[in-house]
């Protein structure tokens, strides 16, 4: 049944299955609201350091939204409110004391469509560290980029026109581009909010190979409509319907054994 | 009948013509609208076009030539004794004659025969121009809905002929935007040269002297005029200069604020009140500077033991920078809310802050659309006058002290051709080659402004 059952069973310490490092973000008790309407109905989600989480389910489920939340995105929207707890690493992200610059330099975005600035290669990866004053010479930031190409894969095929706009680039390399950029940051947690959805198989292949690899080094969480894609490549897989959050569990179990039968109809198919 | 009528005439008939082809385009399809190549409208607009262009193209035709075929068949009527006279008196002549068939005005003593039987022979050829012009107009409109009504059937393609029709009149429209910028500069090129023929031109681009006085009588002493454009074009830029110094800040600053920080409920209030800053006429602006802000600065420069002219290219400088905010702000303000909201998300998301997003992604992506606003606005304020004239006064110093007295192209250009004049003296044309450099330095900035654009322009799609 739903995760909530057995946490108020056990105390406030929710029940995990998995053996990874430990709970990086948690979700308690999260209502978020556009305006008059609620988006999200008491939402209670841990999500796991260096693990691949994947968000699934029907579109307008709310699924992007618990995305946003988790960098305070959703603060650029002015009718939007958030309620409840969200922390990451045990401090809570919407206290006042939190700066949000810094936050979102910990929880980096990669988004649906691919949006590189209208710069460069190099300067679109370079953008982030020069932000945060990451580097203190060239050299560093060359480095630093090279780096970032790299962990996303574009590296050989761009290091002979990093001075050439990233705009030019294919949809699949522009995605990974924006990859690039996020990691350059060095954050700890990436959100990916359906990385693949304007991309080919072909490079929406080399971007899930891309996220196993990732996952070594941060936390990953990614909202996606391919049921095939959440079962590739996540490790824990959290259904959410109507802006509630139904299931979440082991992907294996949730794609084998689901124990709601809401999940059970949306990952055969039967609605959604 | 007079053109009006006969437009009007057209009009009816053409309108007769639309519902004729719908009908008849209804009929040959036995009242089935799927049996016809286009809708039924199509075969109205077929007839119509049959009937109104041809019928268009000649009311116009005849409105353009009517008086010069007139005029040349009344001088072939006259005797060759008042024919055989120098060309402005013959126009004269015309004149009288012309005013003679309308009324009983002429610029003459006395009215003789000849000039009379000429009067009586214009008045009817004018009455039987008309009449040949209106049966010409309902045969050809006539003419056209019968041969379009005689063509149309269900296989008639009428609406590829009609959008093809639709495309041509387009083009038309756009050739004459074009044709009258071109007309506009070649009149001015070609009085330019004229005035060239009495001042060399590189006296009139480099000269240091603007006093365009010239002798009314060849008795008269001095005065011979002088014509160096150089302390006007120095007045212009001086002026433009302090405008842009103050509308590009505010300007762009007001414009970041709306795009990027203001709730749209602000937004909706605030851009369309400093769109009316546009709005009030110059000449209010102009006495404005000239009664308030004037004598503020010069008060203000006495304060500092300052010495500011009562007209100071200071004031007039401010006030057009005020005027001129409206382009840069309203323009910028459009092009920086035209960025993709995806843009800004992908910096907030890397953990910029919102003015290291409007800095590094939105003005850059923004930039074409930012120095288009401010070129137009300097534009504005290169080609003012009526601020300047009130408020910077008319003395041509060549100075580069905001506090001084100074004037402008366009000023010159006023005073000029302001009151009497005759219109081959060098002081008149002088405002037409000043036109010309006027012209000029509008394009060159154009010109560098489109280079660094396209230089400098981060494309997003």
């Amino acid at each position: 049944m739903n995760q909530s059952i057995p946490q108020e069973t056990s105390g406030d310490a929710p029940v995990t299955q998995s053996d990874a490092a430990g709970i990086k973000i948690a979700a308690r008790g999260v209502n978020v609201f556009y305006g008059e309407k609620q988006a999200l109905f008491d939402v209670d989600l841990d999500i796991n350091a260096n693990e691949v989480t994947s968000l699934i389910g029907p579109s307008g489920c709310g699924k992007s939204t618990f995305l946003r939340s988790l960098n305070r995105m959703n603060d650029i929207i002015d009718i939007c409110r958030v309620e409840g707890g969200i922390t990451l690493d045990g401090e809570d992200i919407y206290d006042n004391r939190i700066d949000v610059v810094h936050l979102r330099a910990r929880v980096g975005m990669v988004f649906q469509k691919p949006n590189p600035f209208p710069k460069s290669i190099y300067d679109n990866v370079a953008y982030g560290p020069r932000i945060h004053g990451l580097t203190n010479s060239k050299t560093e930031l060359d480095e630093i980029v090279h780096t970032a190409l790299q962990k996303a894969g574009l590296w050989n095929e761009v290091k002979d026109r990093l001075d050439q706009p990233g705009t030019g680039l294919s949809g699949g390399q522009q995605q990974r581009l924006c990859i690039a950029r996020a990691v350059a940051v060095s954050p700890e947690v990436i959100l990916m909010d359906e990385p693949c959805s304007a991309l080919d198989p072909i490079a929406t292949a080399k971007i899930e190979e891309l996220i196993d690899e990732l996952r070594d080094n941060f936390t990953i969480v990614i909202v996606t409509h391919s049921m095939q894609q959440a079962a590739r490549v996540s490790q824990r897989t959290a259904f959410f319907h109507l802006g509630y959050l139904v299931e979440v569990d082991d992907t294996e179990k949730m794609f084998t054994n689901p124990s709601d039968e809401r999940t059970q109809g949306y990952i055969t198919g039967r609605f959604g | 009948m007079s053109f009006p009528v006969l437009f009007g005439v057209l009009a009816v008939l053409t309108l007769f013509g639309f519902f004729l082809g719908r009908s008849r385009a209804m009929a040959t399809a036995g009242g089935q609208i799927r049996n016809l190549h286009s809708l039924p409208n199509y075969y109205g607009y077929y007839i119509g076009l049959w009937c109104a262009v041809p019928g268009f193209l000649l009311l116009i035709g005849w409105m353009a030539l009517e008086t010069t075929v007139l005029d040349g068949m009344l001088v072939a009527h006259l005797p060759k004794r008042m024919t055989d006279v120098p060309g402005a008196e013959l126009s004269l002549l015309l004149n009288d004659i012309k005013n003679l068939a309308h009324g009983d005005v002429t610029s003459r003593q006395v009215v003789d025969a000849d000039l009379k039987d000429a009067a009586a022979f214009y008045g009817q050829l004018k009455v039987s121009s008309k009449m040949l012009l209106a049966a010409l107009l309902v045969v050809l409109a006539c003419g056209g809905i019968l041969i379009a009504r005689g063509r149309i059937a269900p296989e008639l393609r009428a609406r590829n002929s009609v959008e093809r029709a639709a495309m041509a009149i387009m083009i038309i429209c756009s050739t004459i935007a074009v044709l009258t910028t071109l007309g506009i500069i070649l009149s001015l090129l070609f009085e330019s040269l004229r005035f060239f023929e009495k001042v060399h031109p590189l006296d009139f681009v480099f000269g240091l002297e603007w006093s365009p006085q010239t002798a009314l009588r060849k008795d008269q002493v001095g005065a011979t005029g002088l014509f160096g454009a150089i302390p006007l074009l120095a007045g212009t830029l001086l002026i433009s200069f302090i405008a842009m110094c103050v509308a590009a800040p505010v300007g762009l600053m007001a414009a970041i604020y709306m795009s990027e920080y203001a709730p749209a409920r602000v937004r909706g209030t605030v851009k369309p009140l400093l769109e009316i800053l546009a709005g009030i006429p110059t000449v209010v602006y102009g006495f404005f500077a000239a009664l308030t802000v004037a004598p503020f600065f010069r008060d203000w420069g006495l304060e500092f033991g300052l010495t500011i002219s009562s007209e100071s290219a200071l004031a007039a400088g401010v006030v057009m920078g005020i005027m001129i905010i409206p382009f840069v702000s309203s323009l910028s303000d459009d092009v920086m809310s035209a960025v993709p909201q995806s843009l800004r998300e992908g910096s907030y998301g890397l953990g910029a802050t919102k003015s290291e997003t409007i800095k590094q992604v939105i003005l850059p992506a923004a930039l074409p659309g930012v120095v288009g606003s401010l070129l137009l606005a300097a534009s504005r304020a290169i080609g003012e006058t009526m601020i300047v004239v009130m408020a910077a006064g008319l003395a041509a110093n060549l100075t580069a002290n905001p506090f001084e007295a100074v004037t402008t192209v366009t000023v010159q250009i006023v005073t000029l051709l302001v009151g009497d004049q005759e219109f081959d003296s060098a002081k008149t044309l002088a405002a037409f080659a000043l036109g010309l450099i006027l012209f000029c330095v509008t394009l060159v900035l154009n010109i560098i402004a489109l280079t660094i654009v396209n230089k400098y322009r981060e494309q997003y799609d």
